[in-house]
């Protein structure tokens, strides 16, 4: 067999100084993949530090009992504009970011396979998002003051029409999220044909890297699950606008028929969400453990058999609107179902760790943080998987600890882990180990301290999205703890953002391959040129660096 | 009787029932909220199991394989890429734990959603409003807002069949210690049903998000004997106070707009939109659970609704300080 050629250290190439016009212009028109995605990062970045702040302002209202912080409709708007950007505007241009950026380099490709469409796909996202803040502006209609819309993330009909929403809010908040939508579903596609099709040689199915392989099962269930809410959307514009009732309850519309449209798509979602950090642990788990990822089949299987039960669980989010008693048990068993394929994803990570030698790193410390505080969130799914006492938990203080336990102590958590795991790999310098910790522990106090009480309040019967709550009735001290874990993240926040932009100038360079990781992502310089990689690689395991590392136990010796 | 005395007078009546304020729902006094907790208890214990384990095994593998200064880096663990008997075992153990999930569920879900009416029943309507509710017994020829009240029996056999339908948006209709949420939803007829086995002066909310005041859109459930609910029930079947001293007070508030949205039973007043009103004074608080309800506080939400729960659909009618004594000494009368 051919030796495989990667230098590991080779000269970095000279920095050429450009202009301001000159910068402005090669962003702007870019289509490479490693811009494309890094610019998905930054916005995704820059609109999560937006979406904490609208948070902040609710958590500070929320504080005391009876407080008046800002009025009703602008606290409805900031829950709305909250939950909205963190889905749309965060998490789903984090999957491209990240999928944009690694992807072609991981299976040693020059580029994705439609470089036009991914920069389409950027800038739609990005005017989509703007569209949606612009209605601060736009929104109240010609001659009214701005108004962000105020129907929630989920937008429940009838809220949204006409009768009951005036003005252009809701518009935008159609308009915003069809719009960048459709750049989920460009990027997605594009996703899919590149790691079909443009696998560097050696590299079959069975040895993509697990990153590529969560991305791409992700990508099928992005181009599954959208479509019911672009066409829902599309549905309520007719409604608003061409007197369609599909919605419409005063003319005989259903109210039911949104909740199914949007859950179809809005469980799946969640699991595309969560794919991400997914990805990111299975990368960074086994370098970190300096093991290679335990049970690598059952693990494809279980992403797999995760994406398709997930397009069966939508009516869970529906236990009270009074299906029958034939569906609720349907949607219940498939619910707690999906839980068994996404703890084999825990056992093996945990597995991976086990026997190891784990690097304390700042990547791998939010990994162990995500496998405890994901566990806490698969755990309180089950409990709002069981029917009846869903109709209890449902729609209080309980449900918002949950799926905050999964997007942000799982989600966000698998992100910082990634972000911080590729950060020399894209800036060619090191970030400060110490700062990064600084971040990770504030982060685990803030989260944990936010939202670890609001199971309580949930209990208590409290429910959600209420702007102000009466005094008396046991919720005061869960909200108040609640509160005093804000500073705590924003404090960690800060430490990210400083870490981040001043190590990009000023950190201790990085070299090519700092983790003494194996996939194909190292074996370039850092950051990588234009075309990546000046010969393509050629590889016979999944584990290619290591291999080269290690002439004398490779991977590709043993059957996996 | 003047409205002092009368108000004092309910207040010691309501003081008779338990304040149930805070509505745990580990604390259910009424079968569906029992076995709704059965199911809790049931669950915690499992997740409690799985997460002991789980995490554990998690902890200790950190705490355990934790790489310490002075370890050799550059010495590799040994390479394990899996073992299929592993993954075989925790995949079945826990497809057997959710298979006593699924079951649980089905049969809770089946004997909640299927339970058939014992004999004695009562049938409430309640429909939903942005922001508050009307309740109606079709039994009885009531509408009343707010305040539910229904019977309640130690053994339970005492149940209350709700239908529940909403005027505008989607609502949700809950009162934790006694039974989970049903959704009440526009052009859709919801079912709910509850025996409570404590009397009780229950909280309760919206729990769907409907709008700008979804936070006051609270529930009062008032669970007492059948006698007590008996007596509450003729005494709201009657028409609305005639006493003569207040017809001139009543005159005025014929004359206002209030008309247009509220109802008093027996006179001009026949509006649908807002709360019937016709005994008014019978419930303890007002604009939804906003404020209790005595003389000074309805004078300020008459005077200012908006003020007291902004966006609410009540405007304000800037009446003069004269009217405004005029309408709520009437408002006093309707008991």
């Amino acid at each position: 067999m051919a030796t495989i050629d990667y230098p590991l250290d080779r000269p970095r190439a000279v920095e050429k100084e450009f202009s301001f016009s000159e910068t402005l212009y090669k962003w702007v028109a870019t289509v490479d993949h490693k811009r494309l995605g890094l610019m998905y990062i930054v916005s995704s970045i820059i609109f999560f530090v937006i979406a904490g702040l609208e948070a902040t302002v609710i958590r500070t209202q929320l504080i005391f009992p009876n407080l008046h912080v800002v009025d009703p409709d602008t606290y409805n708007r900031l829950f709305t504009m909250h939950g909205t950007t963190m889905v749309f505007l965060v998490g789903m241009p984090f999957i491209a970011g990240f999928a944009n950026y690694l992807v072609p380099l991981m299976i040693g490709a020059r580029d994705m396979a439609f470089p036009r469409l991914n920069a389409f796909g950027f800038w739609i996202f990005l005017f989509g998002g703007l569209l949606l803040y612009f209605s601060y502006i736009g929104g109240g209609g010609l001659g009214g003051s701005g108004s962000a819309p105020d129907v929630g993330w989920f937008a429940y009909a009838p809220l949204t029409e006409r009768a009951f929403s005036r003005g252009h809010a809701t518009d935008y908040w159609i308009l915003g999220i069809l719009v960048s939508g459709i750049g989920s579903i460009a990027s997605a596609i594009n996703v899919i044909v590149t790691t079909i099709s443009m696998r560097c040689p050696g590299m079959t199915l069975t040895k993509m890297p697990m990153f590529v392989w969560t991305m791409l099962v992700d990508s099928w269930l992005i181009v599954i699950a959208l479509p019911p809410l672009t066409a829902a959307q599309i549905m309520l514009l007719l409604d608003r606008y061409l007197g369609a009732n599909f919605f419409n309850t005063q003319k005989g519309g259903s109210a039911v028929l949104w909740q199914h449209f949007f859950w179809i798509f809005g469980h799946p979602e969640v699991y595309i969400l969560i794919f991400l950090a997914f990805a990111c642990l299975n990368e960074v788990v086994p370098v970190f453990s300096r093991k290679p990822i335990f049970g690598r089949q059952a693990m494809v299987g279980a992403l797999v058999a995760i994406g398709f039960i997930s397009l069966g669980v939508w009516a869970h989010h529906m236990f009270s609107v009074g299906m029958t008693s034939w569906s609720n048990t349907f949607f219940a068993a498939s619910t707690v179902l999906v839980g068994v394929p996404t703890g084999i994803k825990i056992f093996n990570w945990t597995a991976t760790m086990y026997g190891g030698k784990l690097r304390m790193t700042v990547p791998m410390l939010f990994c162990c943080a995500f496998l405890l505080q994901f566990l806490c969130a698969g755990l309180t799914g089950i409990m709002l998987g069981m029917a009846p006492f869903d109709w209890q938990l449902t729609d209080s203080y309980f449900v918002v600890a949950h799926f905050h336990y999964t997007l942000a102590g799982g989600l966000v958590f698998g992100i910082f882990a990634g972000l911080y795991y590729w950060y020399p790999k894209v800036t060619g310098r090191m970030f400060n180990e110490k700062w990064g910790k600084w971040h990770f522990w504030l982060f685990v106090i803030g989260f944990n301290l936010t939202f670890l009480p609001q199971h309580m309040a949930g209990f208590l019967g409290m429910p959600r999205r209420i702007y102000t709550y009466p005094a008396g009735r046991g919720w005061e001290l869960w909200n108040f703890l609640s509160s005093c874990g804000v500073p705590f993240q924003l404090a960690a926040i800060l430490f990210f953002a400083v870490n981040f932009v001043y190590s990009a100038r000023k950190g201790e360079p990085a070299g090519d391959d700092p983790w003494d990781a194996w996939t194909l992502e190292w074996a370039t310089t850092s950051p990588p040129p234009e075309y990546n990689f000046e010969k393509l690689p050629v590889v016979r395991s999944s584990r290619p660096l290591w291999d080269l590392k290690h002439p004398q136990d490779p991977d590709w010796k043993y059957n996996q | 009787m003047n409205p002092y005395s009368l108000l004092a007078f309910l207040q010691v009546q309501a003081s008779n029932l338990p304040e149930r304020k805070i509505a745990n729902m580990f604390r259910p006094l009424a079968s569906p909220g029992e076995s709704e907790k059965q199911v809790a208890l049931l669950t915690f214990a499992i997740t409690g199991a799985i997460f002991v384990v789980v995490g554990g095994l998690i902890v200790y593998t950190i705490a355990r394989f934790r790489s310490r200064p002075g370890d050799d880096l550059r010495q590799e663990p040994p390479q394990v890429y899996g073992s299929n008997q592993i993954e075989v075992a925790w995949t079945i153990i826990p497809i057997l734990i959710v298979f006593v999930l699924i079951g649980v569920t089905a049969r809770v879900v089946a004997g909640v959603q299927n339970a058939s009416p014992p004999k004695t029943t009562t049938h409430v309507t309640v429909i939903g409003h942005q922001w508050w509710w009307e309740v109606q017994y079709p039994d009885y020829g009531i509408t009343t807002a707010n305040e539910v009240h229904i019977p309640f029996s130690l053994d339970g056999a005492q149940a209350t069949y709700f239908m529940l339908q909403s005027m505008d948006v989607a609502h949700s209709f809950w009162v934790p210690q006694l039974s989970g949420k049903t959704d009440v939803i526009p052009n859709r007829d919801n079912y709910l049903w509850m025996n409570p086995k404590a009397a009780g002066y229950y909280y309760g909310n919206c729990a769907e998000y409907c709008g700008t005041q979804h936070a006051n859109m609270q529930i009062r459930l008032v669970a007492e004997p059948p006698e007590d609910f008996k007596k509450w029930t003729l005494n709201q079947q009657t028409k609305a106070n005639e006493a003569s001293e207040a017809a001139q007070d009543k005159a005025v508030f014929l004359s206002l707009s209030c008309v247009n949205c509220h109802m008093v039973q027996g006179t001009t007043a026949i509006g649908k939109f807002g709360p019937d009103l016709t005994h008014l004074m019978s419930r303890r608080e007002i604009g939804g659970g906003v404020i209790e309800n005595n003389r000074k506080n309805l004078r300020a939400w008459v005077n200012d609704p908006q003020g007291i729960k902004p966006g609410c659909l009540m405007p304000s009618l800037k009446l003069t300080d004269r009217e405004l004594d005029q309408v709520v000494a009437y408002l006093e009368t309707l008991k």
